[in-house]
């Protein structure tokens, strides 16, 4: 430690050189940050189900092809199933495509008993929606975007489901209450999803009466979830609707997956990225100890060994990068709420950055070790006499 | 003037060798970022060419009125009857309309690299199929027969997704399909699908009727007759477009969302490439002080000594920048990849360098050169000739 004055002063030997070395090794952390935590973003997906307890169950051989609602009665009785629940995609959009909701027809009993304890509904509005056979639960923040209040009819427009009817394919829905998760970190993953209830629905709709979208299960221990499922599919095996059931986390992972390698391509970028910095930094870490070849000998001739150069060498290095790479990673722990608008339905974790300290060190270890080594063959009459 | 300038530019770049390493760095990063961006908009490119490269003008499809893509559209047998009767539609010999009633469902089928299970889409197809659309080549196996359960799949389909090739079964629902041949149509958006029997199909996933009509018009201008025709009738209820519409429409927002993240982040690094080309131009500018300082005093102007620093700069930047599209184009051009599309089925297509690509990305790493050029210039420019001499 009682180096460090001397490695600071030497860092700032040539000021321009140093902050523009400084701001573009920043630059690729602040990439390195942002495209991390959208990879981890689409690593931990968090959209609809989550928890190690829920299994997902749909047609086995497409997740658009329904299955019949009587499937129901048989996943309950299949040992370790806690609770089934059943939905369909509805497909709902408010005026305009872009105005995109996430409106699930639901099981009400089933539905809140199998995600008991993730969301707060209030007693009263819980009461409101049981009674009303055109109710609506919406996400606060749903609420809030459109200015819904309590009391209000929504009317929305399905891209699936006709009106038996007069075969039109608006829906129109009575707000009763609002809905919020308590998980935060699936605020916004839930943030545009409306509650109605599946009767109603199925009720109304000129065809597919009878079928759903999908179940979702809920077992007592998560440790045999595979068991179930295999349990669940078994069930149904060699009937005209065979099921493939899943953990929930699976099947969302499965869905993001089919967006492409989305791993992949962060990682080329990344990888253009640093491999770019290395000739930056390489570069100015070359040219400053080139520089100091002379100061560097008297610090020798001084009685500095060849270990203590190295490491002074070597620690210059390790501040630069790690400066830079703080501000980097900070300013895209800034950029997240930004982030977060344009990928709805995933979470963003500022754990995601703590990689960036890793390969901070990583670098200033790669273009530090050259110089440093150089400094540490120095010889000092060779130098001095500046022959180098 | 022009002879200071061109001795000043010669006289930079003979030294030039000199200054490897510092150069280097301005070479060496904007080609970073002109591989980066090439790479991420040639896939909106090939996106966008595969769904663009969709449909003729001549040709419409019929969805019901409200439903913005195939697999959530419906129209009964009566529909498409009402349909083929109305006015515009080429007719073959026997005065049949060119019409294909189509079903659209997807299957799940894995693909190859990753092993998991994608949407695929299976497009049911009328008898009319190869009449309405003419670009329909078989280029392995032979054609499916209707009434069976056989199927052909798009070439894009056949080399990312698992057990594709003619000869194979692919399972759905109980049933065994058999793979026949594989087709090409113009690399478009249909060569990431299978096509099969519409009413083949039909009975297999339980559903009596269809998602969709396509039909061929006896040339673009009757559009406008056929639409109409089909909104007044108060029978139906259905929209038509025209296919390079209705497909345009579908690759909007994808493609949108590649030019935007590839931009954002080529920005990012363009920054970053700017502050290293700083960098070594204020070094190219120190190593040669005392050349500069001479240059001076022995009569040159400062805004050829400036110039000449811009144009090393510059020089150096359009050389990454070949540089990095020339990787771009080697490593990524005609790499296939699929991704969901916008209706909720996958997509197969090439990334595409295109000849304007490239030009972005070389006029790209110029701004950045001229960026990174311009202050260590103004420096070179304003040296004081005294003092420089004699720190040398």
């Amino acid at each position: 430690m009682k180096y460090f004055p001397l490695i600071w002063s030497t860092l700032w030997r040539k000021k321009t050189r140093t902050i523009f070395t400084l701001l573009s090794v920043a630059v690729a952390f602040l990439l390195f940050g942002m495209l991390e935590t959208v990879d981890y973003a689409f690593r931990h997906p968090s959209g609809g189900v989550t928890g190690a307890d829920k299994l997902v169950t749909t047609n086995k051989y497409s997740i658009t092809l329904s299955l019949p609602f009587s499937d129901a009665q048989q996943i309950r009785s299949v040992p370790g199933v806690a609770e089934v629940t059943w939905i369909s995609w509805f497909g709902g959009y408010y005026q305009e495509s872009k105005n995109f909701i996430f409106a699930l027809p639901i099981d009400t009993d089933s539905y809140f008993n199998l995600h008991k304890g993730e969301f707060v509904v209030s007693d009263e509005q819980m009461q409101a929606f049981r009674n009303t056979r055109t109710g609506a639960l919406l996400n606060e923040a749903l609420m809030k975007k459109y200015g819904w209040k309590v009391g209000d009819k929504v009317p929305l427009h399905s891209t699936i489901w006709t009106q038996k009817s007069d075969g039109s394919l608006d829906w129109t829905f009575d707000v009763v209450g609002s809905v919020s998760v308590k998980d935060p970190t699936q605020a916004s993953a839930q943030s545009s999803t409306l509650l109605f209830h599946y009767e109603f629905f199925d009720e109304g709709r000129s065809f597919g009466k009878g079928t759903v979208g999908w179940f979702e299960e809920r077992v007592e221990d998560p440790l045999q979830a595979a068991a179930i499922s295999n349990r669940i599919d078994a069930l149904f095996a060699n009937s005209p609707n065979e099921t493939k059931t899943q953990p929930a986390n699976d099947f969302t992972m499965a869905f993001m997956k089919q967006f492409g390698d989305i791993g992949f391509v962060l990682r080329a970028i990344l990888g253009a990225v640093f491999f770019t910095l290395l000739f930056l930094t390489g570069n100015t870490m070359m040219q400053s100890v080139r520089e100091r070849i002379p100061e560097l000998a008297v610090l020798k001739t001084l009685g500095f060994g060849d270990g203590k150069v190295l490491g002074l060498v070597l620690a210059e290095s390790l501040l630069l990068c790690l400066m830079a790479a703080l501000v980097g990673l900070a300013l895209s722990y800034a950029t997240l709420p930004i982030i977060k608008q344009g990928l709805r339905g995933v979470e963003l974790s500022p754990t995601a950055l703590l990689p960036g300290i890793g390969a901070a060190v990583l670098l200033a270890l790669i273009v530090g070790l050259p110089p440093a080594l150089r400094a540490m063959r120095l010889n000092i009459v060779d130098a001095l006499a500046e022959k180098h | 003037m022009f002879k200071q300038l061109a001795a000043v530019i010669l006289m930079s770049l003979q030294t030039l060798p000199q200054r490897l390493g510092a150069s280097s760095v301005i070479v060496i990063g904007i080609a970073g970022v002109v591989a980066v961006l090439v790479s991420v908009l040639a896939m909106g490119a090939g996106f966008r060419h595969t769904l663009a490269d969709t449909g003729r003008a001549d040709r419409v499809i019929i969805l019901r009125g409200g439903s913005d893509a195939e697999l959530n559209s419906n129209l009964t047998r009566t529909d498409v009857d009402t349909i083929s009767n109305a006015p515009g539609l080429a007719k073959d010999r026997d005065g049949k309309a060119l019409l294909s009633s189509e079903l659209v469902t997807v299957v799940n089928v894995p693909k190859i690299d990753t092993g998991t299970d994608a949407n695929v889409t299976l497009r049911g197809v009328g008898l009319k199929l190869t009449e309405v659309r003419p670009e329909l080549k078989i280029v392995e196996g032979r054609m499916f027969r209707p009434a069976v359960r056989e199927l052909i799949a798009g070439r894009g389909a056949s080399r990312q997704f698992r057990g594709l090739r003619p000869g194979s079964v692919l399972q759905l629902r109980n049933a065994d399909w058999t793979v026949t041949g594989v087709f090409t149509s113009n690399a478009d958006v249909h060569e990431s699908e299978l096509l099969a029997d519409v009413d083949t199909v039909g009975s297999s996933v339980e559903r009596n009727g269809y998602s969709s009509a396509v039909g061929l018009l006896t040339s673009p201008e009757e559009f406008t007759r056929f639409k109409d025709a089909l909104t007044t009738d108060p029978q139906l209820k259905v929209d038509a477009q025209r296919e390079p519409d209705y497909y345009a429409a579908q690759s909007k927002q994808l493609t949108q969302i590649i030019n935007v993240v590839g931009k954002t982040v080529a920005i990012i690094m363009a920054i970053g490439a700017m502050f290293g080309a700083l960098n070594s131009m204020y070094s190219a500018v120190a190593a040669r002080g005392l050349e500069i300082a001479t240059l001076r005093a022995i009569g040159f102007g400062a805004l050829p000594v400036l110039l000449s620093v811009m144009i090393e700069a510059l020089l150096l930047s359009l050389l990454g920048g070949i540089i990095g599209a020339s990787l771009a184009w080697l490593f990524f051009n005609g790499h296939s990849v699929s991704t969901l599309g916008g209706a909720f089925a996958q997509v197969v297509f090439q990334l595409t360098v295109t000849r304007a690509l490239i030009i972005t990305g070389v006029i790209w790493a110029c701004i950045i050169g001229l960026l990174g050029g311009f202050f260590p210039a103004l420096r070179a420019a304003r040296l004081p000739v005294a003092e420089a001499l004699r720190a040398a």
